[in-house]
């Protein structure tokens, strides 16, 4: 697996992301977000949590406009993998490639904490790790997490079974419980939760680890 | 010429601030605020010639996400 890592100014999760990609076994090549290309052979690209470019105008708004984002999508379009997490899955709704927006914390504030995720779907080769039912415990980091979508994708989305994860305890007022969607194809995953974070003893727990050793074993020979 | 664009969250969709606002203004005796809603406003310094169309390309594209949002155009 050969992962791609997006870095803009601004992102903060860049090397986490890429320590849980190399842990998998995955080669990682860090790519600045000025960048026109994705380097060769690029399997699937991480688009980390941070704040890209200050969350000026709207988390994730500027960063989708800029011209690595054009060769997300394209790789994304080409059936390529793409995994946003945090405000790179703010990054992910604002240019199109998933559904929905987030928005502010219902609660208004910041919440740094770790929370319990349902795995909703075992169909994709981000959660094929963990049986569909399993509860996993997950970092999140947000201000803006409370995903909205209007009632009829809400429905598309759980009725593809398009629902990757759902908060056991709602913290942001998201709708659905929301806390992870996959595109259509299933091959582009948006979450708030921080796997990365949870991948490691040392970081009390280790419940991402299945994500990425199921993206290892999935783009094994692409 | 300048242009100024009103971004605002849709009708329906919860405004969180707004409602911080509007709990606050209560909390102040201000009495009878039934609702309030945040939005923002952006300038733009245009060169001469540019159009509405022109901004309302820059909304679409960027100022505003139209998922959520609503946007008005002011030529001033």
């Amino acid at each position: 697996m050969h992962a791609a890592v997006i870095v803009f100014p601004g992102s903060n999760c860049d090397r986490d992301l890429a320590v849980a990609f190399k842990a998998a076994g995955a080669k990682v090549s860090m790519v600045w977000h000025k960048n026109t290309a994705l380097p060769e052979g690029v399997d699937i690209v991480g688009i980390p949590g941070g704040f890209s470019y200050g969350d000026y105008l709207r988390c994730g708004a500027i960063a989708a406009n800029s011209p690595i984002c054009r060769e997300v999508a394209a790789h994304a379009e080409r059936g390529g993998y793409v995994m946003g997490v945090c405000n790179g899955f703010q990054v992910l709704t604002e240019t199109g490639l998933l559904p929905g927006a987030l928005l502010r914390n219902a609660g208004l504030k910041y919440i740094c904490k770790t929370v319990g995720l349902n795995v909703v779907t075992a169909d994709s080769d981000y959660t094929s790790g963990y049986g569909a039912g399993a509860v996993i415990q997950v970092p999140i980091a947000h201000h803006d997490g409370n995903y909205y979508a209007d009632a009829d994708t809400i429905a598309q989305l759980q009725g593809e079974d398009r629902v990757a994860f759902t908060y056991t305890d709602n913290p942001n007022g998201a709708q659905a419980d929301i806390a992870g969607i996959l595109s259509p194809n299933r091959r582009v995953l948006g979450m708030m939760p921080h796997p990365e974070r949870m991948a490691d003893p040392l970081h009390g727990g280790v419940d991402g680890v299945a994500l990425f050793r199921a993206l290892a074993g999935a783009l094994v020979t692409a | 010429m300048k242009a100024r664009v009103h971004v605002m969250l849709k009708t329906g969709v919860l405004d969180p601030q707004g409602e911080a606002v509007r709990h606050a203004l209560g909390a102040m005796g201000f009495d009878g605020v039934k609702g309030v809603r945040q939005g923002k406003v952006i300038e733009l310094d245009l060169d001469e010639g540019a159009t509405e169309a022109d901004v309302e390309a820059m909304c679409e594209k960027l100022l505003a996400n139209t998922v959520i949002e609503s946007y008005s155009v002011e030529m001033v």
